[in-house]
């Protein structure tokens, strides 16, 4: 992919440039798809039919119009609120959860970035988002705003630990943390996958993650820091326009982002899951796209299924379950490895 | 100990059958309709929209006092002996020029206490909900059928005629009322 875009335009920048600019090309259409999803999902699971009027079918450009008017809505900063932090929260969430595009493997062909500290890359910047979230609910000076922060911070920092040990089971079977050598590993039909392997060890491995992963993402029922009915949005209680769609964008390409890394990791990313049959680079964007989408509807799925929990129940799921079964699971898979 | 892997066991367990469920619904069909384009049947009783049909009123405030929140108000001016303002579809003789027939629908409470005293049937409910307006005082509706010039004739007609009478009584007042004035008998007395 590199050298083809370096021979079209004859310089590297640009088709450094271009790289970097095809996941967000990714992110903006799906963002508004995954929004509509998530509000016809959540219709049809509660009887009901949810946008139906514009656009024609199905209200399927509510999301466009949506955007459209967060443009042109007027931007208002709290007069107690720090300017320049209040400024800044947005744009550090959204790279924070942009930065972990760059180690994820689209295709075979396509990678942002080919790092060998893959996915401890990806954990590493996605912690960037706490600073972001934070930042947000300090600068609101809006009680609601940093309470929905602190629990935020609380909730992701203690929820990494899991997501981290129970990716590093993963790593420890294929022996590297470059995502794209993982994938290849996982070519072939779809018993290769990871998550069939060293049964039912990386089964519950991507259980947590996933349970974790929910948790990273501050999404039901996980979804204390933004709580509506206790508080009000949680850290972006005090943003509007373009700022507030900025959290938005984040928070779906996140969602997106940990779905990716389940697939990329367990689920064998851009392969196809019948041997040659619809495989190749075009096809495995497709098929990543594809499983991707399948996590997003997860979990979706489980946000109108669960209530949320209570702070204490979350860190009881965080400390006394999910890390001590991710420990185990290390265990018994270093066990097997060794055996 | 036990009691920690039995509740791991049934927190999996209780959201698979949640995810069951809601999965189920999916695929229910909506119970919303599209309310605009599609309304449901009223029942055969609802009450909605008061509507009078001016061609049958007699002016007779049946309605206007059976109202408890007061919102229709009416005026009549009484029609002369040599007029004829024509028959109600019932038969009955109009007698009133009714001038001013309103009901406000804002203060209306959709009761129905007026349509059953009235003698023609002329005031009755529509099936017709979906009124609203800018501005309160377009929901103050008018529905008597005379122009202003109309009601200006009616009432100079209506004021000459009156006066009329008053001074056919008062000419022969005097005559008749000494007599039999009281003050004047239980002086006598």
């Amino acid at each position: 992919m590199e050298k083809f875009l370096v021979d079209i335009f004859g310089s590297e920048i640009t088709a450094y440039i271009i790289i970097a600019i095809i996941p967000l090309i990714f992110i903006v259409p799906y963002a508004l798809f995954a929004v509509w999803l998530e509000r016809k999902v959540s219709a049809h699971m509660q009887d009901r039919l949810g946008p139906m009027y514009t656009g024609g079918w199905h209200g399927w450009a509510q999301t466009i119009a949506d955007i459209i008017k967060l443009l042109q809505k007027e931007d208002i900063v709290p007069a107690a609120a720090d300017k320049k932090l209040h400024l800044l929260a947005p744009y550090i969430v959204f790279i924070g959860s942009y930065a972990a595009f760059a180690a994820i493997p689209f295709s075979s062909e396509y990678i942002g970035s080919h790092l060998n500290l893959g996915i401890f890359y990806i954990i590493a910047v996605s912690s960037l988002v706490v600073v972001g979230l934070l930042m947000a609910g300090w600068s609101s000076n809006n009680k609601w705003s940093l309470f929905g922060a602190m629990r935020s911070a609380a909730q992701i920092v203690s929820y990494e630990i899991p997501t981290a040990l129970s990716l590093l089971a993963v790593v420890m079977i294929a022996g590297t943390l470059n995502l794209q050598e993982i994938n290849k590993m996982q070519s072939g039909w779809f018993w290769n996958w990871f998550i069939f392997s060293k049964f039912p060890f990386v089964f519950i491995a991507f259980l947590i993650y996933f349970v974790a992963s929910l948790a990273e993402v501050n999404r039901t029922p996980f979804d204390i820091p933004e709580a509506e009915s206790e508080l009000v949005a949680g850290y972006h209680t005090e943003y509007t326009g373009m700022k507030f769609a900025m959290f938005f964008l984040a928070e779906y390409a996140n969602m997106f982002a940990v779905s990716a890394i389940a697939s990329a990791v367990f689920l064998g990313g851009w392969n196809s899951p019948f041997g040659d049959f619809m495989s190749g680079p075009i096809w495995g964007v497709f098929w990543f796209v594809a499983k991707g989408m399948f996590f997003i509807f997860v979990q979706m799925w489980l946000r109108w299924t669960l209530p949320r929990t209570r702070v204490d129940q979350l860190m009881y799921v965080s400390w006394k379950v999910l890390t001590p079964f991710a420990f185990f699971c290390i265990f018994a898979i270093g066990i097997w490895l060794m055996l | 100990m036990k009691k920690y892997f039995i509740d791991i066991f049934k927190a999996i367990w209780t959201v698979l059958i949640g995810m069951k469920i809601t999965f189920k619904h999916l695929f229910v069909p909506a119970v919303t309709i599209q309310y605009p384009d599609v309304k449901l049947n009223l029942p055969e009783r609802a009450r909605n929209r008061l509507y009078v049909n001016m061609d049958d009123c007699i002016g007779c405030l049946q309605c206007s006092n059976a109202c408890p929140v007061d919102c229709i108000e009416i005026e009549t001016v009484k029609s002369l002996p040599t007029e004829d303002l024509g028959l109600t579809s019932k038969g009955t003789k109009k007698r009133l020029y009714v001038t001013k027939f309103t009901i406000d629908i804002a203060k209306c409470c959709y009761c129905g206490l007026c349509v059953p005293p009235c003698p023609t049937e002329c005031i009755f409910m529509t099936d017709k909900y979906e009124f609203s307006e800018y501005n309160r005082r377009d929901l103050i509706y008018n529905f008597s059928t005379m122009t202003e010039q109309e009601i200006a004739e009616v009432k100079a007609r209506a004021a000459e005629a009156e006066k009329e009478a008053a001074a056919k009584k008062a000419a022969p007042k005097p005559a008749t009322a000494t007599p039999t004035n009281p003050e004047t008998k239980k002086s006598e007395n």
